[in-house]
């Protein structure tokens, strides 16, 4: 399948660029969506030096009264989507979010509440055109809550759940619901992270999720090993788990 | 922070290792002096900075514009030069100018004003930069070509990342009609034959390169392969997708020593058994062979090796050459990669550039210590009694005054190094 009109929010984070980067080729249209103008703009660039064309749109994407108003104007610039990629998120401190509870809602917002009202608004408006891709980064962080990131954690799993009953709901009808579970990765969002073999970078990240749209609907954990790993951790007995400095 | 750089030796103990994502974002404020860094292609030590801090570049990865019908191509610094031919062969593109790895990027290319076998005929890296961004750490951008902001351009080309972080560079690109090479590989009977070849060879193709067995003194001196070659006219645009090998460890300190790199040397050289061969092979794998095999400084083991690139003068070039290639077959020391090449006559972009009108003669050793160190400084010795010079970009331990004697044109770069810059290398020959 060639996807030739893509709109990315959160298009300025690190495994968005490297996806789009793949993607863009001529006859490619996005627009791209992110806060930050400067760097969007760089992004562009980016895009558009490598043939594609691109529009772009400045927004807070916790702002879900907005969402409507932004897939609008993605529509208006694209004429109809192919693929939508949602990548945007944070990745607040741990330990901060446990003191106040403020933090951690702020936290739900932007990586649960956020992503999952852009892909409420997608799917209903592919659904009567019955075509349409919908990607969504998760995390590998969603499927066990986990000492270290357990908030963050909560809204990764939350919008699992939410993407996989999405995709439950579109079953049929020609709409695709993918969700993306990386491991570690190398972005800026991790800077502060010690790195080891586990971790990858956002090309390899990128590389998987141009694979998973080709196949379709799921969910895949990327690298693939991920799986493996995240099959042992889940089946761990709580017994266990709660001793884990993980 | 522990980093190394690819000869694996040596290894220091950094400060800070900032990863920069955007150009438009001013330089992290930091105690300590500052060096960007991009793929560490470089051997030694001109990409560290012992105690300081490395601004690390490979993060300014993107395209700003690329001209597909006057073939300009703008870029972030971090930007390696596989990335950019990937982009660029397809439409009938080149890089005027690589180096013998594509694993290195567009900022390390212009700090190195690195070289390649066309030399002969294209210059250097430097010669086809149009211009750049130099952010200093005052904060300032400027914008330098050769004829605006002339001297901190012709300091930063070969400047070795000291007069601040290039942000971006325009480049200018070369037709290529195919993105294959015809390769005449002959075999190398000694010195004379290769400046033989190398003269008839250099009108008429824009590649040339020799690989020499270091292992043969005497009247064997010189003895090896010469490779000529020019893009073919046909074959097309698009290469057969490469196979990568890696080198998964570090082996054992033993692994390369005089027994196995002579006979990796006799193997080799029984590629040219025929005397004479000419193959077709897509650019990877003619111009970057060994980046088919992923960290292959790795095979040096734990303790790395040392590169020796130096460049004579021309005239006297044989005997100094011969009197190199005599030094090693004495010391018991071996090169396993050992490459030999005339440089063409065109005047160094950059105040620093090391390729000038000269012969050339690259070598690596296996780290051993004091033995080979003792060996290197020999060399030095003979290249500065010859008036060359060595190169930076391979070198871990150059005197002071083999790095004055190698450019006479220091004093005058120095006065453009940013003050907040400065680097391992930099703090070595320059005390």
């Amino acid at each position: 399948m060639r996807f030739e009109r893509i709109v990315i929010f959160g298009a300025t984070s690190a495994i968005a660029q490297a996806t789009a980067r793949r993607l863009a080729a001529p006859g490619v249209r996005f627009h791209l969506v992110a806060r930050d103008a400067q760097k969007l703009d760089a992004v562009r660039g980016d895009l558009v030096a490598r043939g594609a064309a691109a529009t772009t749109a400045l927004a807070d994407l916790d702002d879900v009264d907005r969402h409507r108003a932004l897939l609008d104007e993605a529509e208006r610039a694209l004429g109809s989507i192919d693929a939508a990629l949602i990548a945007h998120g944070t990745l607040g401190v741990q330990a901060a979010c446990e003191a106040d509870f403020a933090l951690t809602q702020r936290e739900w917002r932007t990586n649960f509440v956020s992503p999952a009202s852009l892909a409420a608004h997608l799917a209903n408006r592919m659904e009567p055109a019955r075509r349409g891709t919908i990607v969504a980064i998760s995390s590998v962080a969603g499927d066990r809550g986990r000492r270290s990131n357990y908030v963050y954690g909560t809204a990764k799993g939350a919008l699992s759940i939410f993407l996989e009953g999405l995709r439950a709901r579109l079953h049929g009808t020609g709409v695709a619901v993918i969700t993306v579970k990386p491991g570690f990765v190398d972005t800026p969002m991790t800077a502060g992270f010690r790195k080891g073999p586990l971790w990858s970078s956002p090309a390899r990240i990128a590389a998987g999720i141009e694979r998973a749209m080709q196949r379709g609907p799921g969910e895949v954990y990327l690298p693939r090993f991920w799986w493996a790993i995240m099959f042992v951790i889940r089946h761990l007995p709580e017994a266990i788990f709660v001793r884990l400095k993980i | 922070m522990i980093v190394r750089s690819w000869g694996n030796y040596p290894r220091v103990e950094h400060a800070a290792v900032v990863p920069l994502n955007w150009r438009h974002l001013p330089l992290p404020r930091l105690a300590g002096p500052l060096l960007p860094v991009g793929l560490a292609r470089s051997y030694g030590d001109s990409c560290l900075n012992e105690g300081g801090t490395l601004l690390a570049a490979r993060g300014l990865d993107r395209l700003v514009s690329f001209d597909r019908e006057g073939g300009r191509l703008r870029c972030e610094a971090g930007v390696s030069l596989a990335e950019i031919l990937e982009l660029v062969v397809p439409h009938g593109w080149f890089l005027p100018v690589v180096p013998g790895t594509a694993f290195a990027t567009v900022g390390g290319a212009i700090a190195n004003d690195v070289h390649g076998k066309n030399h002969h005929v294209a210059g250097t890296f430097g010669h086809h930069v149009r211009r750049f961004e130099l952010l200093r750490s005052g904060g300032e951008r400027i914008e330098c070509s050769p004829d605006s902001n002339g001297g901190l351009f012709r300091a930063t080309v070969g400047g070795l990342g000291l007069t601040g972080l290039v942000t971006w560079a325009e480049l200018e690109l070369a037709r290529a009609p195919s993105a294959w090479f015809d390769v005449e590989t002959i075999r190398v009977e000694g010195l004379d034959h290769f400046f033989a070849l190398s003269e008839e060879s250099a009108a008429a193709h824009e590649y040339t390169v020799a690989w020499i067995d270091a292992l043969a003194g005497g009247e064997h001196a010189g003895r090896g392969l010469f490779m000529r070659a020019n893009f073919a006219a046909a074959g097309g645009p698009h290469v057969p997708p490469g196979r990568r090998l890696s080198v998964p460890f570090d082996f054992p300190a033993l692994a390369l020593n005089r027994g196995s790199i002579g006979a990796f040397n006799a193997l080799y050289r029984s590629r040219g058994s025929r005397r004479w061969r000419a193959t077709r092979e897509p650019y990877p794998r003619y111009l970057f062979p060994l980046d088919g095999i992923a960290g292959w400084n790795r095979m040096y083991g734990k303790r790395g090796f040392v590169q020796h690139q130096s460049v004579v003068p021309r005239a006297d070039a044989p005997r100094h050459l011969r009197a190199m290639l005599e030094a090693i077959a004495r010391s018991g020391e071996a090169s396993f990669l050992t490459v030999l090449k005339v440089f063409g006559d065109r005047e160094p972009a950059g105040l620093l550039s090391f390729a000038r009108p000269g012969v050339t003669l690259a070598l690596d050793f296996p780290m051993r210590g004091g033995s080979t160190l003792s060996l290197l400084d020999r060399l030095d010795a003979i290249v500065r009694e010859a008036g060359g010079a060595v190169y930076p970009a391979k070198d871990a331990r150059m005197s002071p005054e083999t790095f004055r004697a190698s450019f006479p044109r220091r004093d005058e770069f120095a006065r453009h190094i940013d003050p907040a810059f400065s680097s391992s290398f930099w703090r070595r020959v320059s005390p």
